[in-house]
């Protein structure tokens, strides 16, 4: 989706690397996809699934923290 | 000792070959006393690259090297981007290993064709974003 879009940006994070993070944003089981801080995706999810998170997160807040 | 498999090896570079048809970049950030994910990521960065001839590595010093750090918004290492035409947003933080380690060969492809399989539906969607999205995919070794 980064590739697709110049406003989206995605990072892969190896959580027990930064573990930090997952306090942060509660993860508790992987994968799990933040998207601007407020909008929280768990587990592998349909393609249609997971725009619905970029599109949400898209209508809202600010990017990053 | 090399980290990936002769197998391995073989395979991609077979597939980087055939397929790789446009330069990718792999940018690595790292510091002189590299944490030890740091190394390991390096050497996996370093590997990959010596399999094609399309793929550059770059090392940037994260404590030094603070112009290229501002610009590819690298906050914490190991960071790797993977760049291709131009720079898409793609970062990986930490080891790629195990399924993510395809992750990153699936997005060499990628960035090198400058196109991903998503739906129609999906590219059209995503057209019409009008502000900024910050994905954070987590994940652990597998």
């Amino acid at each position: 989706m980064a590739l697709e879009s110049d406003l989206v940006t995605a990072d892969m994070v190896e959580i027990q690397e930064f573990p930090y993070l997952g306090n942060k944003y509660n993860v508790y089981g992987v994968p799990k996809t933040v998207a601007n801080e407020t909008v929280h995706l768990e587990g592998a999810v349909p393609e249609p699934k997971f725009l619905e998170a970029v599109l949400k997160a898209g209508s809202t807040a600010n990017a990053r923290s | 000792m090399p980290l990936l498999k002769d197998k391995d090896r073989e395979y991609l570079k077979g597939e980087f070959t055939r397929w790789l048809t446009s330069p990718v970049k792999l940018l690595f950030f790292t510091q002189t006393l590299e944490c030890p994910t740091c190394e390991l990521a390096r050497q996996i960065y370093e590997e990959v690259a010596s399999l094609s001839d399309q793929i550059s590595l770059t090392k940037y010093n994260f404590v030094v090297d603070k112009e290229q750090v501002d610009e590819y918004r690298a906050d914490k290492i190991p960071a790797l981007v993977v760049e291709g035409a131009r720079d898409y947003g793609i970062r990986f933080y930490g080891l790629p290993s195990g399924y993510e380690f395809t992750s990153l060969i699936e997005d060499i492809f990628d960035v090198a064709a400058g196109s991903t399989r998503l739906a129609k539906e999906t590219k059209e969607a995503l057209a019409r974003l009008t502000k900024p999205v910050h994905l954070q995919v987590f994940v652990t070794p597998t």
